[in-house]
């Protein structure tokens, strides 16, 4: 088993097995996020207090949940990239800011929708949609920092150093942020998994974020089959395998 | 004794500089008077947002210092050589980043008590304000540092630095700006004052591992 | 510790390989250089004389292959490393804010085992006497060059890695510089030097590497 894992660090190889199970993963994740629609959507009944509109956390919560879980595995694999200098490290880091960028976004975005009928306006400096914001800030500057460097073996190394300090960090802002939130008393009323939710609402929600979760893999999978191609280009394999196709 | 050499010599080159250093102070009174000018003049305004205005203004004060830090030594070669000394890369650098704030991050904080007059800030808290700048522009400079640090060999790293560092930065500015704001209304400020020194000692323990790492990195074109 | 004439001061490299960004450098080169020799790195511009030379001191990075001083390989980024070896890149590593006496002051904290009380010698040396408190910024490139040159006899380092040194220098620099290398190899010393001019460092053999010849 641990000779597979060995054998997944090099990139043919790697190629070849993201190849085979994306398509499984994608097609899965389809089918999970469509059950976790109709039983958020259809089954669980509306909310006493908000009606329709809190349905949007099938989409928000799960959003945020990957958008941090994103970070976390770009940290990681930044840091086994340089300590083990292992090259597909780096390109799973590369491969998951934007992944995880666009996750944030799509949390932020739902959270705004979901606070126009409730409160009025687009936005609300709550802790967690704060958070949020600057969690994708963190994220565009990786990527910022990724893209600057004209060799980007060094490119991949400076973004790695970015990444752990950012993880370290992550902690820190959350804590001040929430600080910052109950000084003035803002909106607190996004509910997520730790309130008290019926059946009905959870299921569905874990559902959805069981299917947000493959999703994210399959879109990874497929991601870093693009970065090893681009980073593998002057190799063999690579010239064989587009002079195959 | 090679590591007060070492002080002594950042201290003279910056007095040699001192034009140059200068900038950040006065980048800092300008920012700060800037507000005043966008807002309303009112007296009640200014003294409610004062606590705010001189955290951000410091706050970019100190990264626009950061410039000065590593980018000469780099472009005539003293950055390579500091790498190729026996002495362990991060005791220099963590000494670099101390005179650097003594020089950029300390006028600051003394000139905070001018900026508190600008903006009607109350004197009874001013002890506050002032020591939440002493124990938070030092946190400032070492995540200044570690962008700079990172972004010392790019051609336009001096305007990707604050994309990189701002969001880290988020923790002090709260931190900061609430327990002047509290001492301001009277409000007990033990609590973010803490943190602030949690935070300076993570930061100071720390960072010099980033900015070495992120420095032998640069370096390797 | 630095002992004199130790039998095992040898800079090995084996299958070194680098790689700047899409080309490659060098591919699987080997060489060795011990105590009285010096090697010169011959190429054309852009061949990555410097590179390989940064990678011989730390500074950068190989993707295969090793380099061993005596016996001890670099990827362990050790301090002894570091305290066996003076650097001579393209900038000199002078700060133009500074004197030259100030200038080697700082060189000197920056090093393992500095020489005590000789940086009046070493200015008269390069032939800095006169110039010696005069901000470097007010110097031609010449000197400016030599007080770089001057940092070289700040301790008694066993190797020498020295990146185009002959640049700036007038014809007498030229002659100082040939005979600090001699001084060096004569007391048991390396240099590795990148230069596409050839010197002439008789009795002492220069080994020679070409970069940008093979594939």
């Amino acid at each position: 088993m641990f000779v597979w894992f060995h054998k997944l660090a090099s990139p043919p190889f790697f190629y070849r097995f993201a190849e085979k199970l994306a398509p499984w993963l994608g097609w899965l994740s389809l089918l999970v996020i469509l059950a976790g629609l109709y039983g958020g959507l259809w089954l669980s009944p509306p909310d006493y207090q908000q009606g329709d509109g809190f349905r949007i956390i099938y989409v928000h919560v799960p959003s945020a949940w990957i958008s941090m879980f994103a970070y976390m595995l770009m940290a990681t694999a930044a840091a086994i990239g340089l300590i083990w200098r292992i090259k597909l490290a780096h390109a799973v880091s590369a491969a998951a800011a934007p992944l995880g960028a666009s996750f944030t976004f799509l949390a932020l975005v739902t959270g705004s929708l979901w606070g126009k009928p409730m409160w009025g306006t687009y936005w609300v400096w709550d802790a967690r949609l704060t958070s949020e914001l600057i969690l994708l800030f963190l994220y565009l500057g990786y990527i910022a920092l990724n893209h600057a460097f004209e060799d980007r073996r060094t490119g991949d190394r400076a973004s790695a150093i970015l990444a752990i300090v950012g993880a370290v960090n992550v902690p820190i802002i959350h804590f001040s942020v929430n600080w910052w939130n109950t000084l003035h008393q803002g909106p607190t009323v996004f509910f997520g998994p730790k309130a008290e939710m019926p059946p009905s609402m959870y299921i569905p929600l874990f559902i959805m974020m069981f299917g947000f979760m493959l999703f994210f893999a399959a879109f990874m999978l497929k991601r870093l089959q693009v970065e090893v191609l681009q980073r593998e280009r002057n190799t063999v394999w690579v010239r064989e395998l587009v002079e195959q196709s | 004794m090679r590591l007060t050499a070492l002080i002594e010599r950042d201290l003279r080159l910056a007095y040699r500089r001192r034009g140059e250093l200068a900038t950040p102070v006065i980048f800092f009174v300008i920012v700060t008077a800037l507000f005043p000018l966008a807002l309303n003049p009112d007296p009640a305004l200014l003294r409610t947002l004062a606590p705010g205005v001189i955290w951000v203004a410091a706050l970019l004060a100190v990264l626009i210092g950061q410039d000065s830090l590593f980018k000469t030594d780099y472009e005539d070669g003293s950055l390579e050589l500091m790498l190729l000394s026996p002495i362990t890369l991060e005791w220099i650098v963590i000494l670099r980043v101390f005179t650097h704030w003594l020089v950029t991050g300390l006028p600051l904080v003394i000139l905070s008590l001018l900026m508190a007059l600008l903006l009607d800030y109350p004197t009874h808290a001013l002890g506050t304000l002032v020591m939440s700048l002493f124990l938070g522009t030092p946190i400032l400079s070492c995540l200044g540092a570690v962008g700079a640090s990172l972004t010392v060999g790019l051609r336009r790293g001096f305007m990707l630095l604050p994309i990189l560092v701002l969001p880290l930065t988020v923790p002090v500015l709260i931190f900061g700006a609430a327990a002047a704001g509290r001492a301001a209304v009277g409000d007990p400020v033990a609590a973010p004052l803490y943190f602030l020194g949690a935070m300076l000692i993570l930061a100071i323990t720390l960072a010099p591992f980033a900015i070495a790492a992120g420095l032998r990195i640069s370096l390797e074109s | 510790m630095i002992d004199s004439m130790e039998q095992s001061d040898v800079l090995s490299v084996d299958n070194l390989s680098v790689w700047r960004g899409e080309r490659c450098l060098c591919r699987n080169l080997s060489f060795r250089v011990s105590t009285g020799e010096a090697l010169q790195v011959q190429g054309q511009n852009g061949a990555g004389k410097t590179t390989l030379i940064r990678v011989l001191t730390g500074l950068g990075r190989a993707d295969e292959g090793d380099v061993r001083w005596r016996g001890e390989s670099l990827r362990r980024n050790s301090e002894q490393y570091r305290a066996s070896l003076s650097y001579l890149g393209h900038s000199n590593g002078v700060k133009l804010g500074l004197s030259p006496r100030e200038n080697l002051a700082i060189a000197s904290a920056l090093l393992a085992n500095p020489i005590a009380n000789k940086v009046d010698v070493i200015l008269d040396k390069v032939g800095l006497s006169t110039h010696a408190d005069l901000p470097c910024g007010m110097l031609s490139m010449g000197q400016r060059r030599r007080t770089a040159l001057a940092r070289l006899l700040l301790a008694d380092v066993r190797l020498w890695f020295l990146d185009e040194p002959l640049a700036s220098l007038d014809i007498a620099g030229v002659t100082l510089l040939t005979d600090m290398l001699k001084a060096h190899l004569t007391s048991g010393g390396i240099v590795v030097f990148a230069t596409h001019q050839s010197m002439d460092l008789a009795p002492f053999p220069v080994k020679s590497i070409m970069l940008g010849t093979s594939a």
